[in-house]
């Protein structure tokens, strides 16, 4: 087993809203190794975005509180960091690629300052070498003529070509894990494609943990090595890409894959998931997936599951993979 | 050939650019280029393409929201042009809309009752129990309570009010509906409901789609015929089975494969293309795709490759004989 980069554990976030306490991320765990991918996939509202935003301790507050857990980067626990150290980490240690690149871009700077203001906060660069690095790290994200886009403003760009400005800034440390929110939902297939491509690239250059959060179970087929479901701020089911998607066993899982048309399946009737997404505030008790659950058993409405270990490397949160 | 329902021949539009305080006219944006398509009664046409490709542009056309630079579209065999009043709001009746975004598409003041009603009310001027039969009849076919009635937008989740919408559009029992990415602002587990729920219609009602989206699976799965557009053209156009899995324009073939497959045994050669989507403000000369294209030749920079049949579809591309002996 692989030392990992980062390790999560039982991390549970709060939300206080006006209809009650919310356990946007409730008791989650997982590790991500070096080099290694892991797919964070849910619904809105699953907590996946939220459990990232944990990690970097960049919940919204006051309304959310981490409430409980730890967050082992390399062994130092980010929860107990001072605030002026976790500014440190951020972007140096842990980077972060967010769905729209406009909300990561100033939009009154030029390209250039963005880029070069960490490469001066953070590795004290400056002059020639700080203007060479930034042209340097345009050009491994595939920017062309990088020298004149470091004069341009986020406006005059293209959405893909934003998103490979902020890939730039990402991998200018090199950080050690890679949060990748939802980067290519706002981009055309085929940038989409190229972007995924640039990250596996990196990734290879770099060697750092990437948690790569999606809707799209296809990306999770492409890119990651292990994938993690959340429903209702809880992981589900986890394990290995070919297993999830080979053998899932979870029916949250099972239904995930089935609802989603495929490309030459010449099928008739898509199988819905029926029921709409859970009501976060008002969670029924025992499993949060049992009002739409085909499988969905008397102890399920009373008694919430826990996490059952299969095999290698693989857990389902289902009384139906409780050992007999 | 079933009876063409909708027809559009040589759809154009371009919009002029205008600079300065003058308004000086800049150029011109060839949002759609001479597009030709048929879309037949009770049948979906799958429209494809990626941002700027003028899949919107043409919708809009459709609806009659915007008005073509030239070309025709003909609706039931008559042309839209030479339409009276009467036949106008005929043709509105006909055609009818839903969008992408639920949350949008609905106004959050008024009552759904009174949002799939409004319809009725303007164009047949029902009795109020007429109106409350039909409204109730609407809230079934789209498997919504009854209760529905009274509420407001808000009270409902994104699967839901895209159902409401569903049935506003239902309301005047239209031929064709056209969807402009009816589940891409749903979440995953609700867009398996909504698209069994139209395909459900279609079945029962007979009506016809032209159906808009960016999930390439879900356009195969919905549609019949598809049409993939780049830079304001169609490249290609064909039964949906043949267009997705065995493409035959290069754009098309780079589209498809990078349509992220379920199964992560299955990497199938995937075509990455170099660069970036072209302005259509200034589209290359020659085929629109050359700048981007694998399988690039001298003729393509120079001559502009028709629409011509290809394999049991239409393809516009020089690498296909049928296009070189033309």
């Amino acid at each position: 087993m692989k030392v990992p980069v980062v390790d999560v554990r039982d991390l549970k976030t709060h939300i206080v809203t006006r209809w009650g306490t919310i356990r946007a991320v409730d008791g989650v765990s997982f590790t991500v190794a070096e080099g290694e991918t892991l797919g964070l996939v849910g619904e809105s509202g699953s907590g996946k975005s939220m459990t990232c935003l944990s990690i970097l301790r960049l919940v919204p507050r006051p309304a959310a509180r981490i409430v409980g857990g730890q967050v082992l980067l390399d062994g130092d626990d980010l929860m107990t960091q001072s605030a002026r150290q976790m500014q440190r980490i951020r972007g140096k240690r842990v980077a972060m690629i967010l769905q729209d690149p406009m909300s990561s871009l100033n939009p009154v700077f030029s390209i250039g300052m963005q880029v070069r203001e960490p490469l001066t906060s953070y590795h004290g660069l400056s002059g020639k070498a700080l203007a060479s690095r930034a042209v340097e790290l345009l050009t491994a994200v595939g920017i062309s003529s990088p020298a004149a886009r470091l004069r341009a403003f986020p406006h005059q760009l293209s959405g893909g070509m934003r998103q490979r400005v902020v890939g730039a800034m990402a991998i200018a440390a090199p950080p050690r894990l890679l949060i990748a929110d939802e980067p290519t939902t706002s981009l055309d297939l085929t940038i989409q494609a190229q972007y995924l491509r640039l990250l596996k690239d990196l990734q290879e250059r770099h060697r750092f943990a990437m948690i790569f959060v999606t809707h799209n179970l296809g990306i999770v087929a492409k890119m990651c090595d292990r994938v993690a479901v959340m429903y209702a701020g809880r992981i589900v089911e986890a394990g290995p890409v070919a297993t999830i998607f080979a053998a899932p066993r979870h029916p949250y899982t099972r239904a995930l894959l089935e609802s989603v048309p495929r490309l030459g399946a010449q099928t008739e009737w898509l199988t819905a998931i029926e029921g709409q997404p859970p009501d976060l505030a008002a969670l029924p008790p025992g499993c949060a997936f049992a009002p739409r659950c085909a499988h969905v058993m008397e102890r399920c409405r009373a008694e919430e599951p826990p996490e059952f270990a299969l095999e290698a490397g693989h857990t389902s949160r289902c009384w139906l993979d409780a050992p007999a | 050939m079933s009876a063409a329902l909708l027809e559009a021949e040589a759809l154009t539009k371009h919009f002029p650019v205008r600079r300065g305080i003058l308004g000086r006219p800049a150029g011109l944006v060839r949002a759609v280029d001479s597009v030709s398509f048929t879309i037949e009664a009770g049948k979906t046409l799958g429209l494809v393409g990626e941002s700027g490709c003028g899949k919107t542009t043409t919708s809009r056309m459709i609806l009659n929201v915007e008005a073509p630079t030239s070309g025709a579209i003909r609706f039931d065999g008559a042309p839209l042009v030479g339409l009276d009043r009467d036949g106008l709001r005929r043709y509105r009746r006909g055609v009818q809309a839903v969008f992408q975004d639920p949350y949008a598409s609905l106004d959050p003041r008024m009552r759904v009752g009174t949002i799939i009603g409004e319809p009725l009310v303007i164009n047949e001027r029902p009795s109020a129990s007429a109106l409350r039969r039909r409204v109730l009849e609407l809230l079934d076919l789209v498997g919504l309570p009854e209760r529905a009635v009274e509420l407001f937008p808000h009270e409902f989740s994104g699967g839901q009010r895209q159902r409401i919408a569903i049935a506003r559009a239902l309301a005047l029992s239209p031929k064709l509906v056209v969807l402009d990415e009816p589940v891409s602002a749903l979440d995953v587990s609700i867009r398996a409901q909504i698209l069994n729920l139209l395909r459900d219609l279609q079945k029962r009602l007979g009506v016809a789609y032209l159906f808009i989206a960016h999930d390439l699976a879900a356009v195969a799965h919905m549609s019949q015929t598809i049409a993939v557009m780049y830079l304001g053209k169609i490249v290609e156009l064909g039964a949906a089975a043949e267009v997705a899995l065995r493409p035959k324009h290069p754009y098309t073939q780079a589209l498809f494969s990078a349509a992220l497959p379920l199964d992560p045994g299955e990497r199938p050669t995937e075509i990455i293309l170099s660069g970036e989507i072209p302005s259509p403000l200034d589209p290359p000369p020659g085929c629109r795709f050359h700048t981007r294209c694998r399988h690039v030749m001298e003729r393509c920079q120079r001559d502009e490759p028709p629409l011509a049949p290809e394999s049991g579809r239409l393809v516009a591309c020089h690498l296909y004989p049928s296009s070189a002996t033309r």
